[in-house]
């Protein structure tokens, strides 16, 4: 246990010192994740109703949720929108938090405060806005709508993302290719882009993932053939609680660690 | 100074630039305040000034990254007030560098190749040829991050002038540099300079680096220009009080007048005759290395001026030795001495009684502007 006695960091701190500390941050970080990893178990369990821990094991709620046309229906309209929201936030965050870092106008920090209120106002309320104004120009329960929906809320996401990898980037760098003959949009292209091309991908990842979980904005403008994943989720656990929704939550988390893991090793790749 | 023969040599690179009643405001400050430069064709022409004097607004106009409110500038006979910054055709070398890191070296020399779309072999001999002139050939495939501050620097200026602008604007290029570094470099740029033969514009608040590289220097003052004109000039012949001071170390005294508006200083008179602007107040500018310690024999008060002080403060400071001495009870003169071991100056305590001489030739008058 050699490494008890070595320091914990710069100080006289050795990780003896430090074991309390350790056990502290397990339990919490275990308080985090026990709730989201219980339904792993829960979605293999032979039983008609959800139960823990499972008293036989089985994996026929896979098979229930594979060989159903509806939730197969359900899973392609929830990629599918992800998709969109990813390609549409992702540019529309990178070029508004380009302009506002850019520009040095006084407002610029409002304007920024305003355009990331989606992040603080209760999604609740964009729900029922977004339900109410779609409601007259006929985009409730289209795939378009909930696009939009869901970009309010992604664009803030990337707007932060951006706005971090451009405080560490020098600009002059832009200056100096203009003053080389880039005009500023290739200046852009060429210079700037590629050096925050994985905070880009970083903050792609992340829209798909804001429009791949949500569910409160989809319970309101989302339904019929375009209902999402979550939406036909959250309607199951009020009429019938089966497996199923174990089995879908265990695929959701693995699909969702996964980007989120990808994108830690993006950012890692940058520095 | 560029001569004539020169200025043909290189008339396909270098272009005289043309600035015209130039004012910038930012809110209630001027930044310039119409301000007339002709920079000529080919010359090494250096903006000097404090921080916040307007230095950088100016050059930064040149190279199109501001839009001044009123004024002109021309390169040649062409305005370009109007003209974007990628169309002006301007090398720009930045205090940060601003080398591009995910780009190797030989990539960042050939950006601006590229961008005018020169074909792959004549850009590869152009980036090969920029290289060496900096002396780096052998770093093209090395990336950024694995240069000194120094080879840095030297893509930078590569990269600005591989595509052969016909204007090269420098923004306090050298003052990330140690100073051991940085005085090798100004020396280096200054050859590079002859070299190229390009109209160069280049910014400093550092007025040592201005002294050794300039062919002319602009000073820069609250968004003015107080002086353009030679170092040997600026240094010798300071046209205003700002310039005297700015410019070198010195003391300024207050001078009076005598019956025939001769300039004086306590019973000696400074000038042969009455100065031109008979109406404003004169100093005398004294620059500490000028003086000298006067010997028991009396100097010649033909050729020499002098001062008779008392010794405040001595201090050896390697290559010189600094002292201050206090004349007429009122005035501290800056004195700057050689400290080779034959000086008998070296000896001096402060108390000491000191008369310092400073020949006729060396002296310096300018109206008083305060």
């Amino acid at each position: 246990m050699g490494w008890l006695q070595r320091s914990a960091s710069d100080t006289q701190v050795t990780h003896r010192d430090r074991l309390w500390l350790y056990v502290v941050a397990a339990i919490i970080m275990l308080l985090l994740v026990i709730p989201t990893f219980i339904v792993i178990p829960m979605s293999f369990s032979d039983s008609q109703y959800l139960e823990f821990p499972p008293n036989h094991w089985s994996v026929r709620w896979y098979d229930e949720y594979f060989g159903s046309s509806k939730w197969m229906r359900a899973t392609v309209t929830s990629f599918q929108i992800g998709v969109l929201t990813m390609l549409v936030a992702t540019p529309l965050g990178t070029a508004a938090a380009y302009a506002l870092f850019v520009s040095g106008h006084r407002a610029a920090r409002a304007v920024f405060m305003f355009l990331i209120t989606p992040m603080i106002v209760p999604v609740i309320l964009i729900a029922i806005g977004a339900f109410y104004a779609f409601g007259r120009v006929g985009l409730n329960n289209t795939i378009t709508g909930l696009v939009l929906a869901h970009t309010v809320l992604a664009a803030p996401l990337v707007m932060i993302v951006i706005t971090a990898a451009l405080r560490s980037y020098d600009l002059n760098q832009e200056l100096v290719a203009r003053s080389l003959g880039a005009s500023r949009f290739k200046a852009f292209f060429l210079i700037t882009l590629p050096q925050i091309k994985f905070s880009v991908v970083t903050a792609a990842l992340l829209s798909f993932l804001t429009s791949f979980d949500e569910v409160i904005i989809a319970i309101f403008v989302s339904g019929g053939v375009n209902a999402t994943l979550t939406k036909h989720m959250f309607a199951a656990l009020r009429d019938y609680i089966d497996p199923t929704i174990a089995a879908i939550s265990t695929i959701m988390v693995l699909v969702s660690s996964v980007l989120l893991l990808a994108t830690q090793f993006i950012g890692n790749r940058q520095k | 100074m560029a001569n004539d023969s020169n200025q043909s040599a290189q008339a396909s690179t270098a272009l005289p630039i043309h600035i015209q009643g130039l004012t910038k405001r930012y809110g209630q400050m001027y930044a310039l305040d119409s301000v007339d430069l002709e920079i000529r064709s080919g010359e090494f022409l250096t903006l000097l000034g404090p921080s916040g004097s307007g230095k950088t607004t100016l050059l930064m106009a040149i190279a199109g990254f501001n839009r001044p409110d009123a004024g002109s500038i021309r390169f040649g006979d062409t305005e370009m007030i109007l003209t974007p910054p990628h169309k002006r055709d301007v090398g720009m070398v930045f205090q940060s560098y601003a080398l591009f890191p995910h780009m190797s070296v030989a990539e960042n020399v050939a950006f601006p190749l590229k961008l005018r779309k020169i074909g792959a072999a004549e850009c590869a001999e152009r980036v090969a040829e920029a290289l060496a002139t900096v002396q780096l050939s052998e770093f093209g495939e090395r990336g950024i991050d694995q240069l000194s501050g120094g080879q840095r620097q030297r893509v930078a200026l590569a990269r600005a002038f591989v595509f052969g602008p016909r204007i090269l604007l420098m923004d306090e290029p050298l003052s990330a540099l140690d100073k051991k570094l940085r005085e090798h470099m100004q020396i280096e740029l200054k050859h590079l300079h002859e070299k190229l033969g390009v109209t160069t514009v280049y910014v400093t608040h550092d007025q040592r680096e201005a002294l050794t590289m300039s062919d002319r220097i602009a000073v820069i003052n609250d968004g003015r220009l107080a002086q353009v004109d030679t170092p040997h000039a600026i240094y010798n012949h300071p046209a205003n009080a700002f310039v005297a001071d700015f410019i070198g170390e010195s003391t300024m005294l207050p001078l009076s007048r005598d019956s025939v508006g001769r300039l004086t200083f306590g019973d000696q008179a400074v000038t042969a005759e009455a100065p031109a602007d008979a109406a404003a107040d004169h100093l005398l500018v004294v620059r500490p290395e000028r003086l000298f310690v006067l010997g028991a024999e009396a100097a010649d008060p033909e050729k020499t001026i002098r001062f008779d002080g008392t010794v405040r403060e001595f201090v050896f400071q390697g290559e010189t030795a600094f002292a201050l001495v206090v004349v007429d009870d009122r005035y501290e003169l800056s004195v700057r001495f050689s400290t080779d071991s034959a000086s008998s100056q070296n000896e001096l305590q402060p108390g000491d009684r000191v008369s310092l001489g400073l020949h006729r030739e060396d002296l310096i008058t300018i109206p008083d502007s305060a």
